[in-house]
């Protein structure tokens, strides 16, 4: 028989804590699309995403039905369309349009894998992906870009780096009275995971199978009220232990709902991406979890090390939970979907320089930070340049998904709506960095890369 | 197979009696009961056997929601608690 307090305990976790599975997101590859005709190409896009994907949200329905967890995303990542593009030529926004079509008839919610990896150099119809990303997310609603312009093996395109400092103002730009969402839905990465389940990043790997499910697991609220009820003068050491066997509970769930996803879509099981994401509801905070662990504010001194902590103890509780552990899995800290991260940067706790020092223990980077909207592009690259730098430097993945508010200055405050929130306009230096970042060409791949 | 049924809110009579009525009429069969009473709470676990239901979980849970309206209700299969409390 099962242990009451275990049932309750569950339960308790899903009702008051927002336990929940974040995505289910199936990963497609396009490379049996690839035709040299643009329009036939993208009628077999659609066609194939339509077939393998109409059954997806039927499914997570289902799922969530059975055990009662909610499932609150279901989504679709492709291969790269840069590859598409190079065969086909013409506008990519074509492509672009044809995945927002696909996403809405399933009834996705996010489509992945308008994305580009240029970290060693521009190959066909990379170029042209990069220059379309303005238009196509400014002219659909549901599809998300990425670009990785870098890797702890081959370095860091600073080319790319340049352009992608405009490409994120020009995709601002275009979406300013939309509250400058397309810039949300667009990231830039080094050493971008292939089987990322994870919006705005999400995108098929050339070296995955044809088709697989891949699974989100969420609940930063279950962790943080675990240590909640944990005394005050208990050591780190008790503490990195209960967040392990929380995310170990955590990770169990997820295994469950992905094999029985992966069955019924009779589709392979990828993998569990467990990372601890925020959303703007009250108490599903990453912030929060660090302020229990005994920080005043997020953001004050110690931060660094109470989230490297949290993000070691998550990714080792996982690791024994599931088959098959991938994506950023730990914790995510994207500054405008939590609650805990708006208030320490409104009263000026949390500053951009210190996410940039969490980022290089964290699972991703600089996430949903929106920045004054007089901020120069070379500032942006830079910023990339130097999130780049940490993970390539400490071969983890780095992302940069900021929000340059045109319109608008440092103290105001930019509201999305829904699970990506609002964000205060952060203070970015002003000093600039545009010399080195006009020099171009690339920052030779370090030691590290050296292991052969 | 099945399925872990718990009810939570302020006691009342008649709760156990209304839930496994509702059982019966889906032919879904009534394994084991546990139930505390904490202040005015009410807490039951009820586990039953739903290899011969003749309707789906949600729709349990539907019909016991409208016959112990002021309860809150959950019916989950016992999977994700044997996966996430059993190693």
């Amino acid at each position: 028989m099962l242990n009451t307090k275990d049932i309750m305990e569950t339960i308790t976790m899903i009702q008051d804590e927002h336990l929940d599975i974040r995505t289910i997101t199936m990963g497609i590859s396009l490379m049996d699309c690839c035709d040299s005709d643009i329009d036939v190409s993208c009628r077999k896009v659609y066609d194939k995403i339509y077939n393998k994907a109409k059954n997806l949200v039927k499914t997570g329905e289902e799922i969530e039905k059975k055990y009662g967890i909610p499932i609150v995303n279901k989504r679709v990542s492709v291969t790269p369309v840069s590859l598409l593009t190079a065969v086909s030529g013409g506008d990519p926004v074509k492509y672009a349009k044809i995945l927002d079509k696909v996403a809405k008839d399933i009834g996705v919610n996010f489509i992945g894998g308008y994305s580009a990896l240029v970290h060693k150099g521009f190959a066909a119809g990379d170029r042209a992906l990069i220059n379309s990303i303005p238009r196509a997310l400014a002219e659909t609603n549901f599809v998300c870009s990425s670009v990785n312009i870098g890797s702890t093996k081959s370095g860091i395109n600073m080319d790319a780096v340049k352009i992608m400092g405009q490409i994120v103002r020009d995709t601002a730009e275009l979406t300013k009275m939309n509250q400058c969402i397309g810039a949300a839905k667009l990231v830039v990465f080094c050493n971008a995971p292939e089987d990322n389940p994870f919006m705005a990043g999400a995108f098929h790997g050339i070296g995955e199978p044809d088709c697989v499910i891949n699974v989100g697991v969420s609940g930063p609220g279950v962790v943080r009220s675990a240590l909640s009820k944990m005394p005050k003068n208990s050591s780190l050491s008790e503490v990195a232990d209960l967040i392990k066997k929380t995310a170990f509970k955590i990770t169990r769930m997820g295994q469950l709902v992905g094999s029985e996803a992966s069955q019924k879509l009779d589709v392979p099981f990828g993998i569990i991406d467990l990372s601890l994401a925020p959303t703007p509801a009250v108490g599903d905070s990453v912030a929060y979890i660090l302020e229990e662990i005994g920080l005043e504010q997020c953001g004050t001194h110690g931060t660094t090390a109470a989230l490297a902590m949290l993000n070691d103890a998550v990714k080792k509780g996982g690791v024994m939970a599931s088959s098959n552990v991938g994506g950023l899995s730990g914790a995510f800290i994207p500054v405008s979907e939590d609650a805990g991260m708006i208030k320490a940067a409104e009263n000026g706790t949390l500053s951009l320089e210190k996410l940039e020092a969490m980022t290089a223990v964290c699972s991703v980077g600089l996430d949903m930070i929106v920045l004054p909207g007089d901020t120069p592009s070379e500032t942006i690259s830079a910023i990339i340049a130097d999130e780049a730098a940490i993970g390539m430097v400490n071969s983890k993945t780095t992302a940069v998904r900021v929000i340059p508010a045109i319109g608008q200055k440092e103290g105001e405050m930019l509201d999305f709506g829904g699970l990506l929130g609002k964000g205060p306009i952060m203070k970015v230096n002003k000093k600039s960095s545009a010399i080195m970042i006009n020099r171009g060409g690339k920052i030779p791949a370090p030691m590290q890369s050296l292991k052969n | 197979m099945k399925a872990v049924i718990t009810v939570i809110g302020k006691d009342m009579v008649g709760i156990l009696a209304k839930v496994s009525t509702t059982c019966a009429q889906a032919n879904a069969n009534v394994v084991e009961v546990t139930q505390s009473i904490l202040d005015e709470y009410f807490a039951m676990i009820m586990l039953v056997d739903i290899d011969n239901m003749n309707c789906s979980l949600e729709e349990l849970k539907n019909d016991i929601e409208t016959t112990v309206p002021t309860m809150t209700v959950h019916v989950m299969h016992e999977d994700i608690f044997n996966s996430m409390h059993r190693i």
